[in-house]
């Protein structure tokens, strides 16, 4: 499922005094089972551009093409969309309302006119498929902790067996051991289900370890689009606007500006690690 | 969709009535609602009306985000002017079927009262639009301070409303996000008739009023452990105090009241 966008622009409150130009001329190429990181500031537009894959915002102006039909066309079928792009929010408070995690996984496929079995089928999986404790199924949401009900706030929309999944900062407020099991769960499904997983954070620690191509916004516009080595090259500007490389970055400048010549563009502590290894033989 | 009610919100701009104390704007709103309810003949509308424009072009607010805010109460003018227009009995009967009748006295009745719903809704949302909810509860608090001598709590009533108008764009936002959050995993809130779209409320209240009484509870305990205990005591970081301007503004009004009362008294007509 390719997502092609065309000069995207999107503004809060057109004509008013609270006006706010989110989004400038924005063109991407999101292709089949990539593996995408959308870093940027707070303000910068990136659950903003989220928001436009699956319709939930029209730009003001701009095209959007899902597998080369335009979205914004009068007879397209945005619900149809929307059952192929899931989107999970940051809160998962804003989702989750059924008296059972369970019934509140049910919801999505629900929606999409399946029959109760396979609805329920659908729910099982999802649940199984990020690692929810099976004693909890039947629990209602609002007690969970925050990193359980990310949880089945993801598999609410993993039931629904989307081609791309988006993810709005699924780590925030979450301790460190939270974070990595939901990313590992995260880049895991990537690999087992072959879906498109576009994951938006501010944090480059988290992306760099998992995705294949990082796309940095600033003041609404795409600053950098390339593969994490690349886009980390330009740590110094990344800074500028507020953003930070890994600090596995920082450590290998340092260590090549002391005369050891190891591989600036390693980007995790293993990769750190090997190339220090090897430069000190 | 749901941010598009601008009925009471302010509006941000750099003008002599942003800038007039909110005892001043509550007063005159009240002085205006009593004029706009008294005045008789076409003398004392000419008043009212140069009156309200006046302070329209001064406010800096727009014209078109004020009509904007009348959208909301046009089916409530409707019916007003319709049940006038259609019960009223008069002398000069136009038009009679069953309960039905058009009279003089009806079509006057009508129209006064189109235009009192209009202009009310003008006057009063110009005041909520340049002055921010705090300003205004704190006018409010002070205006009604004299209650205390009778146990009633202003302090208290006022802290309510203004935490109460300080939440409602948090709310509006948040639902705002609810509903996307429910609409990506399928739900419709559009479509149904009315026991299907009540129904199809249900996702999108809930996480709402779950949230609701969350940042109730979170915002006493922040409030008390800033050692909150009401009113008594408590000094303001922006004490209300009256400048030139705002006793001109005084006598602004008390001359407009005044004019309506001359000319209801000497240019009754019509009506």
């Amino acid at each position: 499922m390719s997502i092609i966008l065309d000069k995207i622009n999107y503004c809060y409150s057109p004509d008013t005094a609270y006006q706010i130009q989110a989004l400038k001329d924005i063109n991407l190429t999101i292709d089949d089972g990539e593996f995408i990181g959308i870093i940027g500031h707070t303000g910068s537009g990136k659950s903003t551009l989220i928001q436009h894959l699956n319709g939930l915002l029209k730009a003001t102006s701009g095209h959007i093409y899902v597998n080369g039909q335009d979205i914004y066309d009068e007879d397209y079928d945005m619900r149809d969309l929307r059952n192929h792009v899931g989107m999970v929010f940051q809160y998962p408070d804003h989702q989750l309302f059924e008296t059972t995690n369970f019934e509140d996984v049910c919801f999505g496929p629900k929606n999409q006119g399946l029959d109760r079995q396979t609805v329920e089928l659908r729910a099982y999986e999802a649940l199984r498929s990020v690692k929810f404790p099976e004693d909890l199924y039947y629990q209602p949401p609002f007690d969970l902790s925050g990193g359980q009900k990310r949880r089945v706030a993801i598999a609410g929309v993993l039931a629904m067996k989307p081609q791309v999944l988006i993810l709005d900062e699924p780590t925030a407020g979450l301790d460190p051991a939270g974070r990595d099991e939901i990313l590992d769960l995260i880049a895991n499904m990537h690999k087992e289900l072959g879906i498109t997983v576009i994951l938006v954070s501010h944090s480059m620690e988290d992306v760099a370890k998992y995705v294949d191509r990082i796309i940095v916004m600033n003041q609404g516009s795409v600053m950098y689009d390339g593969v994490p080595k690349e886009v980390f090259h330009h740590y110094q500007e990344l800074e500028e606007v507020g953003l930070a490389a890994p600090q596995v970055t920082y450590l290998m400048h340092e260590l090549r500006s002391q005369g050891l010549e190891v591989d600036l563009d390693a980007t995790t502590v293993e990769e750190a690690a090997e190339s220090i290894v090897k430069a000190l033989k | 969709m749901i941010r598009d009610i601008t009925i009471g919100q302010y509006y941000p701009a750099d003008s002599a009535i942003h800038k007039l104390d909110p005892r001043v704007k509550l007063f005159a709103t009240l002085l205006y609602i009593v004029a706009l309810f008294c005045f008789k003949g076409i003398a004392g509308l000419v008043i009212i009306t140069l009156f309200l424009l006046g302070a329209i072009k001064l406010s800096k607010v727009p014209f078109s985000f004020m009509v904007k805010g009348l959208k909301s109460i046009v089916i409530l003018v409707l019916f007003t002017s319709l049940f006038n227009l259609l019960f009223t009995p008069g002398d000069v009967v136009l038009w009679k079927y069953g309960v039905f009748q058009i009279s003089d006295t009806g079509i006057t009745n009508a129209v006064l009262m189109t235009i009192r719903l209009i202009y009310l809704i003008l006057g009063t949302s110009l005041m909520t639009l340049t002055t921010t909810p705090n300003q205004l509860t704190d006018g409010l608090e002070k205006s009604l301070s004299f209650l205390n001598k009778i146990h009633v709590p202003v302090h208290a009533i006022a802290m309510m409303m203004s935490i109460a108008l300080r939440f409602i764009p948090i709310l509006i936002e948040e639902t705002d996000k609810i509903m996307k959050a429910q609409m990506a995993r399928g739900a419709d809130f559009e479509h149904g008739n009315l026991i299907q779209k009540a129904k199809n409320m249900i996702p999108l209240l809930i996480p709402l009023f779950v949230s609701a009484f969350r940042r109730a509870d979170d915002l006493a305990m922040a409030m008390e452990a800033r050692c909150y205990n009401g009113g008594s005591g408590r000094t303001k970081m922006k004490p209300l105090t009256y400048t030139k301007q705002d006793g001109i503004a005084y006598l602004i009004m008390f001359l407009f009241f005044a004019m309506v009362i001359v000319a209801r008294i000497f240019v009754p007509f019509p009506q």
